[in-house]
């Protein structure tokens, strides 16, 4: 039998990774209307508070204060628990991922991360797997044609993309030869080496998980299960008040996972360039005791990782507002004809760089 | 025993008996993916992490989610179940009577390994590396079979997706 | 059969494989999209900032005092008859003993009514009025509302104001300058 990790002072990162990744799905929501006006060369929202950034705040008074409704013939329980599972199963994944390198206080250590599991990958992609049971339960319990069709879809495009993501996945970790994204990271910048982010050696990789990315938290292009254009709103049709809103908002906190698993796994997570020059320069030419020096170092990791991670996100605002949706036999045909084989083909090369001793 | 252990048996057997007994396919389903998550509870309090996360992806993941799909299309509910005769029910029941018999006569006497034996367990037996390494040293044959199934099964999946000359593209 | 020969052949050429992997053209995309990102905005901040007005713009109507304060308004009714919408209606009355400060001629319009919702805003009222009474203002428009008779207006909100530092000159509020002009010679 395993002892239950000792919590501590990790139960303050734990608590303060959740209430974030709540935080930053939050302004998402607001991003997400002022980024589509900016690149609609209209102003957005800016009426609630400076700049409108109270503007989440009202939406999720107005989501709590509208009318709870059941459709007629629906599943009750499921149609309650559908939203919840999408929700909780967005929210599970931010755990493992590591937001800042260790931080020291005397003897006290502790990770700026939620839980250090040697199989925080495989934890991801289990979860994510997870993420299509919300919508297609809340999409089979609304009793409604189009609420259906969309919750199929999406277990459809989940399933498919899966495939391609896991195998860009087998990339990395042929490189890496670990499970844990802490190590992951920290073998993108080790110190004295010159040492590359992963970015540089799987660039094919990374384009597909960067696809499979958006198929997953169904954005648009890849945004069929909820089509407005041919199912009125998709598995979501019949949902309204928070029900809805915890639809909407599980959607931002996936793409917020996404966005930093894509940094750890890519973009060398909380290393930033020269942050062992840095630390040097600062225990030699200022005085300062190792200790401290690291914890500066860490916590600017920190600040680099939500820097990369914000720019992930921005980036799929940007295309959601650029691209048009797919068709969903294209939708099919590019995951299953493409990218599969060229994730295939994609391992294969790896192989062969790491047996030639290339990477 | 654990706490832990007695809380996932409790909700391990009592979602396989909800897999029986639920009146609605989908609830059965539902039920079944339970089962697995608790199952999954067990792996990691054997330390088991690999299988534990594995069988979530795998079966949770992805054959659930297949078996959810068919059944919401098939839209099962008591409308339309075939009435089954009288006589088929209780062939029903002999026959699992006594499956339940030969299980319970065959498991009785068991020991369980790493008890009776007296060979110490070890602990990271189910860690990524330790499996691993087991999977390429003693096990290199099924396990690289079993993987060149499985990759002609996505070679044929891709084919099938694959457009024919002739079909009428859009 | 060829009717014109004005139908161009349409060559449906196979796409070059930069055209099939699609990814310059969402690059492509993308790029066009981000120069928006930065471009000046089309839209404006409204009840904070507003777009000038045109200078012929024909807003919310006013009826005109003269340089004494009295309604100019005579209610001959050229106003309602040249109305295409119909929106004007008055009833005429006749000025009494000591009212001469009030009313400039020896008619007036006891009420006189503009219905907002079916006024047009062409401005031909303007052209009819001999006396010079009515006005479309160039700076005003008709508010929204919540109720369908806050649209009608009455003399109450149609009337220029009396004090000369709340006068306009076709709609345009008077300088200080302008207004203290006026009160010297109205008093």
């Amino acid at each position: 039998m395993i002892e239950l990790p000792a919590l501590g002072w990790q139960s303050i990162v734990i608590f303060v990774v959740f209430a974030l990744s709540l935080l930053i799905a939050t302004y998402c929501t607001y991003a997400e209307r002022v980024i589509a006006a900016f690149l609609q060369d209209r102003v957005g929202p800016d009426r609630a508070g400076p700049y409108g950034l109270l503007q989440p705040l009202a939406d999720a008074v107005k989501m709590f204060t509208k009318e709870e409704f059941f459709p007629g013939g629906a599943n009750k329980v499921l149609f309650v628990v559908g939203p919840c599972l999408a929700m909780i199963t967005a929210l599970m994944s931010s755990a493992v991922i590591p937001f800042g390198n260790t931080m020291s206080f005397g003897n006290n250590a502790f990770f700026l991360q939620g839980i250090e599991v040697n199989i925080g990958m495989l934890w991801i992609f289990g979860v994510v797997s997870l993420g299509v049971y919300g919508v297609m339960i809340g999409g089979w319990a609304s009793n409604n044609k189009f609420s259906l069709l969309g919750a199929v879809r999406a277990a459809s495009q989940n399933i498919s993309y899966e495939l391609a993501m896991g195998m860009s996945l087998i990339a990395v970790l042929m490189i890496s030869g670990t499970l844990s994204l802490r190590e992951i990271t920290l073998q993108q910048s080790v110190a004295g080496e010159w040492q590359m982010w992963n970015i540089v050696k799987q660039p094919i990789g990374f384009l597909i998980f960067l696809v499979c990315a958006f198929a997953e938290t169904n954005r648009t292009p890849f945004d069929l299960p909820e089509c407005e254009t041919e199912l009125v709103g998709g598995y979501h049709t019949e949902y309204s008040s928070m029900k809805l809103g915890l639809y909407l908002f599980s959607e931002y906190v996936n793409i917020f996972v996404v966005s930093a698993v894509m940094s750890v796994l890519y973009f060398g997570g909380f290393n930033f360039p020269f942050q062992y020059e840095l630390r040097d320069w600062f225990v030699n030419s200022q005085g300062w005791e190792l200790n401290s020096a690291q914890n500066l170092i860490t916590l600017l990791g920190t600040v680099g990782i939500f820097l990369k991670i914000f720019a992930f996100i921005f980036f799929f605002m940007w295309v959601r507002w650029t691209l048009p949706r797919f068709r969903y036999d294209q939708l099919m045909r590019l995951g299953w004809t493409i990218l599969i084989p060229l994730a295939v083909f994609n391992i294969v090369l790896t192989g062969a760089l790491i047996l030639f001793g290339v990477i | 025993m654990h706490p832990l252990f007695l809380f996932l048996s409790f909700v391990a057997l009592l979602s396989a008996l909800g897999v029986v007994f639920a009146k609605n396919p989908v609830h059965s389903v539902l039920f079944l993916i339970l089962t697995f998550f608790s199952l999954s509870g067990h792996y990691l309090l054997l330390n088991a992490q690999f299988l534990a996360a594995v069988n979530i992806i795998v079966y949770a993941g992805a054959i659930m989610v297949l078996f959810l799909f068919v059944i919401m299309f098939l839209n099962l509910n008591v409308d339309t179940e075939p009435h089954k005769p009288a006589l088929a029910r209780i062939a029903a029941a002999v026959a699992g009577g006594s499956l339940l018999l030969i299980l319970v006569a065959a498991l009785k006497d068991i020991v369980p390994t790493g008890v009776a034996t007296g060979t110490p367990f070890n602990s990271q037996i189910g860690m990524v590396d330790q499996l691993g390494l087991k999977l390429y040293t003693d096990f290199l044959l099924p396990f690289e079979l079993a993987s060149v199934l499985f990759l002609i099964a996505m070679v044929g999946a891709v084919m099938l997706g694959k457009r024919e000359t002739g079909e009428r593209n859009f | 059969m060829q009717l014109t020969n004005r139908a161009k052949v349409l060559e449906k050429k196979p796409m070059t494989l930069a055209e099939r992997a699609y990814l310059p053209a969402i690059f492509q995309g993308l790029s066009i999209t981000m120069r928006h990102f930065f471009m000046k905005k089309a839209t404006v901040r409204y009840p904070e900032e507003v777009r000038p007005f045109s200078g012929f713009f024909r807003g919310l109507h006013v009826l005109k005092r003269d340089e004494l304060g009295r309604e100019r308004c005579t209610a001959c009714g050229l106003c309602a008859v040249s109305c295409p919408a119909e929106a004007i209606t008055m009833v005429a009355g006749e000025r009494k003993k000591g009212e001469e400060g009030l009313y400039r001629e020896e008619k007036y319009a006891i009420s006189y009514e503009i219905n907002m919702l079916r006024c047009i805003f062409c401005g031909l009222c303007e052209e009819a009025c001999p006396k010079a009474a009515i006005y479309l203002q160039p700076d005003k428009m008709a508010p929204p509302r919540y109720e369908r008779d806050e649209f009608v207006y009455g003399k109450d909100r149609l009337v220029e104001p009396v004090s000369p530092d709340e006068r306009s000159v076709k709609g345009i509020q008077l300088t200080p300058e302008q207004a203290d002009k006026l009160r010297a010679r109205i008093v």
